[in-house]
């Protein structure tokens, strides 16, 4: 048994048999060699994604926080198996997909589909609103004259565009618009779940607005699940009922969105949360703030025990040995991964400032 | 109040483009007072980097057009100095942080030697000696560890925050008056945030320096700014102190950011958006750029055919609104300030 079996038996017992669940991924790890030399030998590993459990219900929203490079994309991608696993078990509806090859994967990919970030990349230039939007359709053959036709207006209406945008080119369209495209083409084929690549961030505040509105309208028309991956915190926690945090490659902390932001036990989740400026000049000065020294280290060569004991301000030799598993400690309901869990609230107003 | 260290008066700039002209920035005029923050916040397209680096000399020309208007540095118009002139001035007395650091430093370049060229280029009679003791004193002020060994590294052996850091030092080294910083932050992620912040902190209490914060981040702004410009449809729309602005916004455009915005510390059911898309510069609404997303107008004919002028509020009008009916909007609005809204400003 792996650790993280180990792990999932003790904590998730109960949840082992969710009807409910529709998504359940089990010590997923994916490694990328690095090669080097001129007969491309292998001389190590990035580690994006380095055993990570997680379980997703029908319907609800689980988001996925982290910064550049701890693997969130990695781990959304590895998941609909645009990358291969290196190793652990995908389980969708009840199906192991992990070892599924392309022809398998065609009735999973009708079912989950994905949205990324920069709607300027993700549209094909040459193709029409109506083409992006049929290709789906097309390519699991059920775009059929008239009937198709109608579906691609009744899809472009769905997101709030106008059936007659279907014969424009992206180009013509503005940041949010094409995200609504993007969105439409993913709703093509009635999916169960998107998985949400920072689906938000290359829009302005105004438009995203607009976007995450949509999201979480068409979810509640469709009964869709998202796993939604970003870095934004505050639309992360509009959007989740439940939140992952993420560091180098493993998750640090999850929980019910309440008490991920209202409660957060992992020094990491404190940090980041402790970091965001609030849009607010009354609480200058008023928030704990945490600001941790030095960057993130190389996923290729991460640190031994405890990932973030690099920067943690209350690392101790253990951390150094012994990596913390993700399960309920410290009189805390939720999963965190650190031998020293307690609760700290960084968005309480603290009065004048307190440590920096 | 002392005299402006830069005055921007009547700045307009075009672009000439295949599709027509841009109206990138219009008739945009703001002080800059020795030792302030002021920040210049705006979605994409407001004209909030291309009114200030108009200023310096930094936009191409052709296809961009300095139409009118004055940019006052010390009584003096950067617009009609000659290059020479400006690149005096550029670097030396104003300097910049750019959004991305890799792309603004020498790659081939340590980032001491990098630094020291900074100064010897507007101190010619520097020796390499004094000017590495003071590169290395200027890392030390931004937080790069170990300066002394670091100062002979090159860019790209530099992590994304330490290459900030960097450049921030290379903005300090010949005592600034004016700062400008443009999206100083965006490509970073938050933890490496809250490190430049504070470092931008340290280099204002070095220099004492002007800063223009030209950012989207309205954190950034609530956290660093004290009086704040808010630019739409590249004209300014609203300016004031960041209390004001935040706490009793007086343009619909402001309020409507405000409450946009998904809050970190409390639970929302439905975000609320402005409606419709930002104006096309090639081709801006007529009257107001903002009334087709405005919920305030109510179709009110004003809104479609005249331009609302700059106007002041309050005590001595340092609280400017471009909106034919601000005083309707002071009445009816509630304040949009998150957490907090309550306690009095300090």
């Amino acid at each position: 048994m792996s650790q993280a079996e180990t792990m999932l038996a003790a904590t998730e017992a109960s949840s082992l048999r969710d009807p409910s669940e529709i998504l359940r991924v089990e010590g997923l790890v994916k490694h990328f060699p690095i090669k080097a030399g001129i007969f491309k030998r292998t001389v190590g590993q990035v580690q994006a994604v380095d055993g990570v459990d997680l379980a997703i219900r029908q319907g609800e929203t689980l988001g996925v926080v982290g910064e550049s490079g701890c693997g969130k994309t990695t781990l959304g991608r590895t998941i609909i198996k645009l990358l291969e696993p290196t190793a652990g078990r995908i389980i969708f509806e009840g199906q192991d997909i992990t070892r599924f090859k392309r022809r398998q994967m065609r009735s999973v990919r009708r079912d989950v589909q994905i949205i990324f970030q920069d709607p300027y990349a993700s549209l094909n230039p040459r193709m029409t609103v109506r083409e992006i939007v049929a290709e789906p359709l097309r390519i699991h053959g059920l775009y059929r004259g008239g009937e198709g036709k109608r579906r691609v207006e009744e899809l472009l209406r769905t997101v709030g565009l106008s059936p007659e945008h279907a014969n424009r080119f992206p180009h013509e369209f503005s940041g949010g618009q094409r995200q609504r495209i993007g969105v439409a083409r993913a709703l093509a084929l009635n999916p169960k779940m998107l998985v949400l690549d920072e689906p938000v961030s290359a829009l302005d505040v105004s438009i995203q607005a607009q976007v995450v509105n949509l999201l979480v309208q068409l979810q509640n028309e469709f009964g869709l699940t998202y796993l939604f991956i970003a870095h934004d915190l505050s639309v992360v926690r509009h959007i989740s009922d439940r939140v992952a945090v993420m560091y180098l490659g493993k998750l640090v902390e999850t929980g019910n969105r309440r008490e991920l932001y209202e409660t957060p036990m992992h020094p990491y989740t404190q940090a980041l949360l402790s970091a965001v400026p609030i849009e607010s000049p009354n609480m200058r000065g008023k928030r704990k703030r945490i600001v941790l020294t030095g960057d993130v280290p190389s996923p290729a060569n991460p640190p031994s025990g405890c990932r973030f004991r690099t920067r943690c301000w209350k690392a101790q030799d253990i951390c150094a040995v012994e990596d913390p598993e993700l399960k309920p400690r410290g009189g805390g309901s939720h999963p965190v991964a650190c031998h020293f869990a307690e609760v700290m609230k960084p968005l309480d107003v603290v009065g004048q400032a307190a440590a920096s | 109040m002392p005299d402006p260290v830069l005055s921007v008066q009547g700045l307009t700039v075009e672009f000439k483009t295949e599709d027509g002209i841009v109206h990138a920035v219009t008739d945009v005029s703001y002080d800059l007072f020795p030792g302030e923050t002021l920040g210049v916040v705006g979605e994409s397209g407001s004209g909030k980097s291309v009114s200030v680096m108009s200023m310096l000399g930094l936009i191409p020309i052709p296809p961009g057009k300095i139409l009118s208007g004055q940019a006052l540095y010390k009584g003096r118009d950067l617009l009609t100095m000659s290059k020479k002139e400006i690149r005096e001035i550029r670097g030396g007395q104003v300097a910049m942080i750019f959004q991305d650091p890799m792309t603004s430093l020498n790659p081939v370049l340590t980032i001491g030697d990098q630094i020291a060229e900074a100064i010897q280029v507007h101190h010619p009679g520097t020796s390499d000696a004094d000017a590495r003791k003071r590169v290395i004193h200027l890392l030390e002020v931004v937080g790069v560890p170990s300066a002394e060994r670091r100062y002979d590294q090159y860019p790209h052996e530099f992590s994304g925050g330490m290459r900030q850091r960097a450049m921030i030092a290379m903005s300090i080294a010949n005592d600034p008056q004016v700062l400008i910083a443009d999206e100083p932050t965006t490509a970073l992620d938050v933890t490496i945030q809250a490190q430049i912040i504070e470092v931008m902190r340290a280099a204002q209490q070095e220099t004492h320096a002007a800063i223009v914060l030209i950012t989207h981040d309205l954190g950034l702004i609530a956290e660093l700014a004290d009086r704040v410009v808010v630019m739409y449809g590249g004209r300014v729309v609203e300016l004031g102190d960041v209390y004001t602005i935040f706490n009793s916004p007086r343009h619909p455009y402001t309020v409507g950011l405000m409450s946009s915005l998904a809050r970190l510390d409390m639970d929302q059911e439905w975000l609320k958006p402005i409606p419709g898309q930002p104006p096309s510069l090639l081709n801006r609404p007529p009257g107001c750029s903002f009334h087709p997303r405005c919920e305030f107008s109510q179709g009110r004919a004003i809104c479609r055919t005249e331009i609302p002028p700059l106007r002041g509020f309050g005590e001595g009008g340092a609280h400017l609104s471009a909106c034919h009916f601000a005083e309707e909007l002071a009445a009816q609005h509630v304040s949009t300030a998150p957490v907090g809204a309550g306690d009095a400003s300090s």
